[in-house]
């Protein structure tokens, strides 16, 4: 059953419990993000996508990408406290990836051209996570994870080395934002050569029978989805041009 | 088969149990906790038997071994029942002397008493030390006085009678009722109501429901949790399967870090026991009711003490924490409904069924209920574990109970709550320890930790000691706590070094906001609070740190010099004698001067002048 939940005094109905985040999409809002992706189950890691919610008369700070469309919800996307985190927010995330053009960008569209923190980095990676559950949630194999923990934290393969159980589709490297995940075709046949080191291309164990193979159905189903809802913009934008 | 089978089987036991005490004998508690061992108190246990052995006193004289006693820094302690009277700093050697006073004549070896600094008198009763005289022991009253590997002792102690009462007097929603009118908050941390919680999880669908005991403690300092696992592991045992019964649980987990090897030995012997004895396992004392506890050794992060990382952790996963909603309570241990509190809070639970939840709100103050234990640490004259009523003054217990500050130095700043505590300074020491005062002053009550500071800590040094703890600690997984704690980590350095500019005060503030409204977790939310307090409460530090260039309290190597002050120095060359640089010059009997050029500053000079002579400047 479709509820209606207000965002920024615009009205948009969706099923209850639809992430606020894809609900603001709906009514073309604008909220930044970059661990979000509707494939995989929200992980409110890079906080950006935060927005105020006045839910029961009390108002508060949630992530909108993990945060359910309740009824009777009211949500703010640009408020003072919303656009004050999400700026220091950026300049956090600037200082560690002073080139990454996604960073940048965002950076930008806040009205920042330099971190002013002490602390400059040059690190590609931000830590989204989208590529370790992309592996994980979607591909159904976990090749890569995060291992160590606080400034530590990073995406590898288990101990660092070759990983055995990548089947190199390149799924990490597609679908990561800032491209630090670069996948070069090595000289070897049948290799590639990623950040994490040299990795084996695995044959497909099922022998090409897409069929029978549940990451493939898995992957259908999801492009099938992907599909439809480019096509639904595609037409909602025709319409609104003719 | 199992030893009780029936209540009137466990009430029976226990009165067989206190029937058969032996009055006539003298007992020894010797502590056997972490602290104590460290101090060799195994290998005072084996001479005492051999000594006991040798002249045939076995009949006469017992050694017990004791969990925590709380006067950690004195040990090994032991109290001699019936008469209590303490020993402390007890060695090996003692032994012989120990039991050939108690066959004689009874008479006190005065050498082990415990001498009060303030009134240079020996203390020979347990009962009249300060750090004892005022505290309130509920919680670890068993702790230091059963032997917490034998149920035994637990079981005549009034033991299993909360769980024995709670099976045949009341239905698991009295339980609740209890629990929520007894006004428990939890003692991890966080201060919910540990009822209401219990109660959500009670009313949640599903009928596979979890109960975890969280005993990961991970702050520097801290030791209430291992204490209470060591010393009185069936305490928490009897609250979790009343726990269980109230919400319909039949599995429970206890984390603990691998690193408390004492406290996992006692809580694994703890639950065979209570499993043997027909108080663990299936249909427990004849009610029908089920239930396991198995123990989850953690690796020691500290982001696993956050109950969502805890709950991750023990699925196999690497301990990061989750957004809630959804709660614990309602999508906890592999998305069943979960009970999550601290050792501490299932160790209260007992008490509030056996006293009834009216006798137990009737101490503590308005919103806290109870008693809270502590460890008593830092620069005070008494440090250890202690149990005190909520709303206790802090000045009652860093000068009474603690007996004050060490070597006349004056009081600076309480550290409460762990690395994402906050520090308090003079100014607030009247204030009632609750959770809402303290958080109102802008620290946390935590799971107890209480560090006490004097003039010579020096709080931006503070700040960034937990900042960078807290760095290495974080998990890691969203923006804020990561990046922010990295940046902050990095101006409270250059501070700290005589870098500071004038607007980093302004950037730890921004950050600290940040932090605290847009983190993930609990961790992430309060860790900057110690930046904020000791900006609240001490700026004039920071300022000078940044503007003067100067760390008064000597701390910031950078910022400060010794200098040897020319009324004082008497010149008795003890400062040039002990200096490893050799920067130290002067005739004897006439002023000493530093080479400030070269001083490394290490300190060795003003600790050692017995004459105050030596300055910071």
């Amino acid at each position: 059953m479709k509820i209606p939940i207000i965002i920024d005094n615009k009205m948009v109905k969706v099923d209850r419990g639809t992430p606020v985040l894809l609900a603001a999409r709906k009514a073309d809002i604008f909220i930044p993000t970059l661990c979000y992706h509707e494939l995989l189950e929200p992980y409110g890691a890079c906080r950006l996508c935060i927005v105020e919610v006045v839910q029961n008369r009390q108002r508060r700070l949630v992530t909108s990408c993990n945060y359910p469309a309740e009824p009777g919800m009211e949500v703010f996307t640009d408020t003072d406290p919303v656009r004050k985190i999400r700026k220091v927010l950026v300049e956090l995330l600037l200082a560690r990836c002073s080139e990454v053009p996604v960073v940048q960008k965002l950076a930008r569209r806040m009205g920042i051209e330099t971190s002013e923190l002490k602390k400059k980095e040059t690190k590609e990676c931000v830590l989204c996570g989208l590529c370790v559950r992309f592996c994980e949630e979607v591909v159904s194999v976990s090749a890569i994870g995060l291992s160590n923990r606080g400034i530590e934290r990073e995406v590898t393969t288990p101990f660092k080395t070759a990983s055995d159980t990548c089947i190199g589709c390149g799924s990490c490297s597609y679908i990561c934002p800032t491209g630090c995940i670069e996948m070069v075709p090595d000289k070897t046949p049948g290799m590639r050569e990623m950040h994490m080191g040299k990795l084996t291309l695995e044959p497909c164990t099922n022998h090409y029978q897409c069929e029978n193979c549940s990451t493939d159905q898995q992957f259908l189903n999801n492009l099938k989805k992907e599909v439809t809802r480019f096509r639904d913009t595609f037409s909602r934008f025709r319409n609104q041009e003719s | 088969m199992k030893i009780c089978n029936s209540l009137s089987d466990l009430e029976s036991f226990r009165d067989r149990l206190i029937s058969e005490r032996r009055s006539d004998r003298i007992v020894l508690r010797t502590c056997i906790s972490t602290g104590c061992k460290a101090q060799k108190s195994s290998k005072l246990v084996q001479t005492l038997k051999s000594e006991i052995d040798r002249q045939g006193l076995q009949d006469k004289i017992e050694i017990r071994k004791t969990g925590c006693h709380g006067f950690c820094e004195m040990g090994p302690i032991m109290v001699i029942e019936p008469e209590n009277i303490f020993y402390c700093r007890v060695k090996p050697d003692d032994a012989s002397d120990i039991i050939s006073s108690i066959v004689s004549d009874g008479a006190v070896i005065e050498r082990l008493l415990w001498k009060d600094p303030a009134t240079k008198e020996n203390i020979r009763y347990e009962r009249e030390l300060p750090l004892y005289r005022k505290q309130k022991k509920n919680v670890t009253y068993r702790s230091g006085r059963i032997d917490p590997t034998d149920i035994e002792g637990y079981i005549a102690e009034k033991g299993y009678t909360a769980l024995g009462k709670a099976l045949s007097e009341m239905a698991p929603s009295d339980v609740i009722q209890h629990l929520i009118a007894s006004g428990l908050r939890g003692r991890g941390g966080g201060g919910f109501l540990t009822g209401i919680k219990w109660k959500i999880c009670s009313e949640a669908s599903g009928d596979i429901k979890y109960i975890i005991a969280n005993g990961d403690e991970g702050d520097p300092g801290a030791f209430m949790d291992r204490s209470l696992m060591e010393g009185d592991p069936h305490s928490i045992i009897e609250g979790m399967t009343i726990g269980a019964y109230a919400i319909g649980a039949e599995q429970g987990f206890i984390y603990v870090r691998e690193e408390y090897p004492i406290a996992i030995e006692h809580l694994s012997r703890a639950l065979k026991q209570a499993e043997e004895y027909g108080l663990l396992g299936n249909n427990i004392l004849g009610t029908g009711l089920n239930f396991t506890v198995q123990i989850t050794k953690g690796a020691g992060a500290f982001v696993c003490g956050e109950e969502t990382a805890l709950i991750i952790s023990i699925e196999g996963r690497s301990g990061t924490p989750r957004s809630r909603p959804p709660y614990p309570a309602l999508s906890g241990l592999w998305e069943k409904p979960t009970i999550i509190n601290n050792v501490e809070t299932f160790a209260n639970v007992p008490l509030i069924i056996s006293t009834g939840a009216e006798d137990y709100a009737s101490i503590g103050t308005e919103t806290s209920k109870g008693t809270k234990v502590f460890s008593l640490v830092g620069k005070v004259m008494n440090t250890g574990l202690i149990e005190i009523e909520m709303g206790t003054a802090l000045r009652e217990i860093i000068f009474g109970i603690g007996g004050g500050m060490r070597k006349n130095k004056e009081f600076k700043a309480v550290q409460t709550g762990g690395p994402s505590g906050g520090c308090i300074p003079m100014s607030k020491l009247d204030m009632p320890v609750d959770y809402d005062s303290l958080k109102e002053a802008g620290a946390i009550m935590g799971s107890g930790g209480m560090i006490v500071m004097d003039e010579t800590s020096c709080m931006v040094d503070v700040a960034r000691y937990f900042i960078d703890f807290l760095m290495f600690e974080s998990c890691g997984k969203c923006t804020p706590c990561r990046e922010g704690l990295k940046q902050m980590h990095q101006i409270l350095t250059n501070i700290c070094e005589g870098l500071g500019e004038e607007r980093d005060i302004e950037t730890l503030m921004a950050l600290a906001q940040l932090m605290t409204v847009s983190s993930l977790c609990g961790l992430g939310s309060t860790a900057s609070n110690p930046v904020m307090s000791t900006i609240r409460h001490f700026r004039n530090e920071y300022e000078s740190h940044i503007y003067v260039r100067k760390c008064v309290a000597g701390v910031c190597k950078k910022l400060f010099e010794y200098v040897i002050d020319e009324e004082l120095c008497n010149g008795c060359g003890l400062c040039r004698i002990k200096c490893p640089e050799k920067v130290v010059s002067g005739e004897k009997k006439k002023l000493h001067v530093i080479d400030s050029g070269k001083c490394i500053k290490c300190g060795i000079c003003i600790n050692s002048c017995k004459f105050d002579a030596v300055k910071v400047i």
